[in-house]
């Protein structure tokens, strides 16, 4: 099953920006507890989207750079890329039938 | 049909954890549905002082998987789902989820609240920007800036009191002049340095390209409308009861809450509400887990008495 991968500052680019898929960040750090609410919540969807979306995690305590280029000032966010832009952006806690809408628009 | 029970618990806050670990204890086949972490509101509490048995007070997170722990421990079941429905006509009542159906014969729920939005312009299109409803999640985003915290109840106080570590100035507005808040948090905030007060004064509308800049307010007494330049703006206004899929189908008081007698009783035999989201509750953790006991108690009554 697949899981988020750790993205950090100095992967961001090749793992995020060059994926051939659609991909999705979770901008998340440890003490948010919606952060660990909503994490398993995006490991299903990992291995429910395998091959069709990327999924990753970044940790914004240990990676202030990604987190401000992409003006992120509330956890857990979900970025979601498309050709290396960020196309929608989903703040807080969210149930899973809200996020397949998001990841199936994009597909779509 | 789908998986069948004796009780389902709706909402794994601390009503719901305590009524679960009761109901386990009592041997009934229980199923708890959790759309997001056990623990509930709390978890994003940086420090609850005011529940005995922890005299220095214990995080809102790690009091929450401690519940979650006692329960699981006599065998509570929990599941991850969101409820989109309940059917309580008949004597076995029917969970709706985004992950299936559930029966049972008694029902208790226990979804608690979650913060009301102010509905103000802007308020949606910053969040995330500078607009948040989690002092302990986004805090850390505001280091050396000046912000707003929104409220003057507990919440409010507790979150401008945790922000005066990284904001260097964190400004109060209250709609009225005077808390709502405990004395004691009155007080500590009060004699915090880098803690501002705007009395009688309400945001009218939040403004910024892209992230969040200036608040506009007005005075309500004056009338007098201001400007304040922020980089961010806590909300923290209430808390409003997650019952929105129960409209029709239990007595709801005006605000939303679920109607309830002393017993925790619904209108509907067999379901039960507790917690933060029946009518009347004083939404402390303390008096949610005794409406959970109080529920699974007399869940446990009437599932006997129909057998």
């Amino acid at each position: 099953m697949a899981e988020p991968q750790h993205v950090d500052d100095s992967s961001f680019n090749q793992v995020v920006i060059e994926a051939e898929t659609p991909f999705l960040v979770d901008f998340w750090a440890p003490w948010c507890s919606p952060c660990r609410a909503i994490a398993p919540i995006v490991e299903e969807l990992a291995g429910e989207y395998e091959g069709k979306i990327g999924f990753g995690k970044v940790n914004v305590d240990e990676n202030p750079k990604s987190a401000t280029e992409y003006g992120i000032r509330s956890i857990p966010t979900l970025l979601l890329f498309k050709d290396g832009k960020p196309m929608t952006q989903i703040v807080g806690l969210r149930s899973k039938a809200d996020l397949k809408k998001h990841l199936d628009s994009t597909l779509n | 049909m789908d998986d069948s029970y004796q009780l389902i618990i709706i909402g794994g806050g601390p009503a719901g954890l305590t009524a679960g670990m009761y109901a386990a204890r009592s041997r009934l086949s229980t199923l708890l549905v959790e759309r997001g972490l056990p623990g509930g509101q709390i978890v994003n509490a940086e420090l609850v002082e005011n529940y005995p048995g922890f005299p220095e007070g214990i995080s809102g997170a790690e009091l929450g998987s401690l519940m979650e722990q006692q329960a699981r421990r006599y065998g509570l079941e929990i599941a991850m789902a969101e409820v989109e429905g309940v059917d309580v006509t008949g004597e076995q009542k029917t969970v709706r989820t985004g992950e299936g159906h559930y029966g049972a014969t008694a029902l208790i729920i226990a979804g608690g609240s979650e913060y009301s939005k102010l509905g103000v312009p802007g308020e949606d299109e910053l969040r995330g920007r500078g607009v948040s409803y989690c002092a302990t999640c986004d805090g850390a985003f505001f280091r050396d800036q000046t912000i707003a915290v929104i409220g003057g109840g507990n919440v409010a106080l507790n979150d401008a009191i945790f922000l005066t570590r990284f904001a260097s100035k964190v400004i109060v507005v209250h709609r009225r002049n005077e808390l709502r808040a405990t004395k004691i948090l009155q007080e500590r905030a009060f004699n915090q340095p880098k803690i501002e007060f705007l009395w009688d004064t309400v945001l009218k509308s939040i403004e910024g390209e892209g992230q969040v800049k200036l608040l506009r307010l007005q005075n309500v007494k004056t009338s007098v409308e201001s400007s304040l330049e922020v980089s961010g703006v806590f909300i923290a206004v209430g808390l409003k009861p997650n019952t929105g899929y129960l409209g029709g189908v239990l007595a709801l008081s005006p605000e939303g809450f679920i109607v309830v007698n002393e017993q925790m009783e619904t209108g509907v035999p067999g379901v039960f509400a507790a917690g933060d989201i029946r009518c009347g509750s004083p939404q402390q953790i303390s008096s949610a887990v005794g409406d959970g006991a109080v529920a699974a108690i007399n869940a446990e009554k009437y599932i006997s008495s129909i057998l």
